[in-house]
């Protein structure tokens, strides 16, 4: 990302949002669609964003391993659940959740180096497929070991986030805008993730050496990067990505087996963000957040609802076919 | 053309046992009788036998497949990451067996290869990708500093380009790059294969005159691979020919450069002198009828 891109989405996007107010007005004045005030549409625009934050920090665990390793890690969605399920277990056995947070850290962090050494150790250098096909033999046990271990009973995640409705810009809107806090809360979580991920990855050795990896894996084994080390390292970061996904996403839904198909969801961010981007999977994340509940809450009454649950996908289905490689998807560097 | 050995002292035969040990005693790296399979039933490299001495630079000549990059690989152990494997003959670094190492233990012990083709790190910039290179030396900050600046006094292009991706940088550049992120590694030998591929001539010449003044000043030996023959004779001490994995000639390199074969199959002269380029062309001609 550099400074002209940074300009063109600052201009662009307060555009889009404009634009597409202005289109549903006029959905709205011809009849199509029941109604539209803009306080609504900006209130349901700021949720979609704040939705899209927790779909981009279950997509940034993808993104991680994507990038470093080349496999698209369909286990994300159970390790997410398998981190809920033990950070709730620790917080029952009577731990403070602070200490309970560590704890799980420590768990995901064995998690990964046992993945490493049962699985992808012995995988080294086959195609991509095979590995892929790994982890989802990896999905299937973390989902079945995790509710082995700590019971398959819905259960409630409170680590004491309030989650009171709070009304903010009421100096601009009549009345305000209506947002829930705990989405506020995980979206300046997800914010400061990000932060720290960046940061680790610009400008720290092990980052340095994670995106060496990412380019070129031969170069990096033949200047004496470890692979398996890295790999390791990708995978723990990946699981502690997953952990804060898991605190969130449990947090709002309750911890039960569902959680691991959020993995599902983070699949059209994905496709829409670039594979390959941290950027990406946030800003994708963002626009299927606030696409899908626009379209939910306007259009959906018109056409029958349910819009959310099939919007994400079709928004993916036509970048795959206009632009495959997402948004912010590496650019391939081709000298001529 | 016949075997040569790899004992470059004309030995007795008696002696030949002994020979190899009193030569790997003095050598900084010696490859001996090395069978390289792929895959568990290519056998690329049908017995390679060579011996690098501390500060030479050596080359390693002969056509595409030969086996010059199958032999650095094995030497820096890449050929694991390729499903390669050395399953016979041992090869040894200043007496130590390092055949079973890992890239990073060879790395560590001063074992480096610059990969045809160079493989940069394209979307870090010049400057992270010399830093890449001193990966295996943790948080030598100082060192590294020190190291950095060296690299840039033998490359001064990386230093005005050092915040570029590589990606976007010249072939030129980037070979100075993966040279350079070599140097950092601190190595004792760097196995530099096919330095001059793609470069205009001019610049094969400086990237080679600069690998020089590097193995002079910095004491780093060379292991190189090449196809441009009469660059790599010029800058070599000693060079080694390859034909279907194994060494078919070796010498001195000005002895090489004076061999009737070597100047008619790698170097385009023969006795009668340059050929024109008509008989050439009635050659391949008279050839297509033929076949």
């Amino acid at each position: 990302m550099n400074l002209r891109t940074i300009a063109i989405w600052a201009v662009s996007v307060p555009l889009v949002i404009a634009a597409l107010g202005f289109f549903h007005q006029a959905l709205a004045a011809a009849g199509w669609i029941a109604f539209f005030t803009w306080p609504f549409y900006f209130e349901v625009i700021l949720n979609g964003l704040l939705q899209g934050v927790m779909y981009s920090l279950v997509a940034l665990g993808f993104v991680l391993i994507f990038k470093a390793s080349g496999i698209f890690n369909f286990a994300q969605g159970s390790l997410v659940l398998f981190a809920a399920l033990t950070m709730v277990g620790l917080i029952e056995m009577g731990l403070p959740w602070p200490l309970a947070f560590v704890a799980t850290a420590v768990v995901m962090v064995g998690v990964a180096i046992a993945v490493e050494r049962v699985v992808l150790r012995p995988l080294v250098n086959q195609p991509h497929i095979i590995l892929f096909m790994a982890t989802i033999g990896i999905f299937y046990f973390m989902d079945g070991f995790g509710q082995t271990l700590w019971g398959s009973d819905v259960k409630v995640l409170d680590i004491g986030i309030p989650k009171d409705p709070i009304f903010i810009l009421g100096g601009v809107f009549e009345g305000g805008l209506l947002v829930q806090s705990f989405d506020v809360i995980a979206a300046l979580c997800g914010a400061l993730l990000v932060a720290v991920l960046a940061v680790f990855f610009q400008y720290t050795r092990i980052g340095r050496a994670l995106r060496a990896v990412a380019d070129d894996h031969q170069a990096a084994l033949s200047v004496g990067i470890p692979l398996k080390t890295i790999w390791a390292i990708v995978w723990s970061v990946a699981g502690i990505v997953a952990l804060v996904a898991g605190i969130m996403w449990g947090g709002k839904l309750g911890v039960q087996f569902t959680l691991a198909l959020i993995a599902l969801k983070a699949l059209p961010v994905l496709i829409l963000g670039g594979f390959t981007s941290i950027p990406g999977a946030i800003i994708g994340g963002l626009i299927i957040g606030a696409g899908e509940q626009v379209a939910e809450n306007f259009v959906g009454a018109a056409i029958g609802g349910a819009i959310q649950d099939w919007f994400a996908y079709m928004l993916a289905m036509v970048f795959l076919l206009f632009r495959p490689q997402g948004l912010f998807g590496e650019k391939i560097i081709e000298r001529v | 053309m016949s075997q040569a050995t790899a004992s470059q002292t004309a030995a007795p035969e008696l002696a030949g046992e002994a020979a190899p040990a009193a030569e790997s005693a003095r050598a900084l790296l010696s490859v001996n009788n090395i069978e390289v399979i792929y895959d568990h039933v290519i056998l690329v490299l049908k017995g390679v036998s060579l011996s690098v001495p501390k500060g030479g630079i050596v080359a390693l000549l002969g056509a595409n497949g030969a086996g010059k990059t199958t032999t650095l690989k094995a030497i820096s152990n890449l050929l694991r990451a390729e499903r390669g494997e050395v399953t016979k003959g041992s090869i040894e670094l200043e007496g130590e067996r390092v055949q079973d190492m890992t890239p990073n233990d060879l790395v560590k012990r001063g074992v480096i290869q610059v990969m045809e083709g160079r493989h940069c790190f394209e979307h870090l910039t010049v400057e992270e990708n010399l830093l890449t290179g001193a990966y295996t030396r943790g948080g030598d900050r100082a060192g590294i500093q020190q190291d950095l600046e060296m690299v840039y006094g033998y490359f001064p292009r990386l230093k005005e380009r050092r915040g570029s991706q590589a990606g976007y940088t010249s072939g030129g550049e980037q070979q100075m790059c993966a040279i350079g992120r070599a140097l950092m590694t601190r190595p004792k030998v760097v196995l530099l294969d096919e330095p001059s591929m793609g470069l205009a001539p001019q610049l094969v010449e400086q990237i080679f005159e600069i690998v020089k003044r590097i193995n002079e000043q910095e004491g780093v030996t060379i292991l190189l691979a090449e196809q441009n023959t009469n660059v790599a004779l010029r800058y070599a001490k000693y060079g080694y020919i390859l034909e279907n994995g194994r060494v078919v000639m070796d010498g001195p390199a000005e002895r090489l450069r004076e061999n009737e074969d070597v100047k008619e199959f790698y170097l385009g002269l023969s006795a009668t002198g340059r050929k024109s380029y008509r008989d050439v062309k009635h050659y391949k001609r008279r050839k297509r009828w033929l076949s």
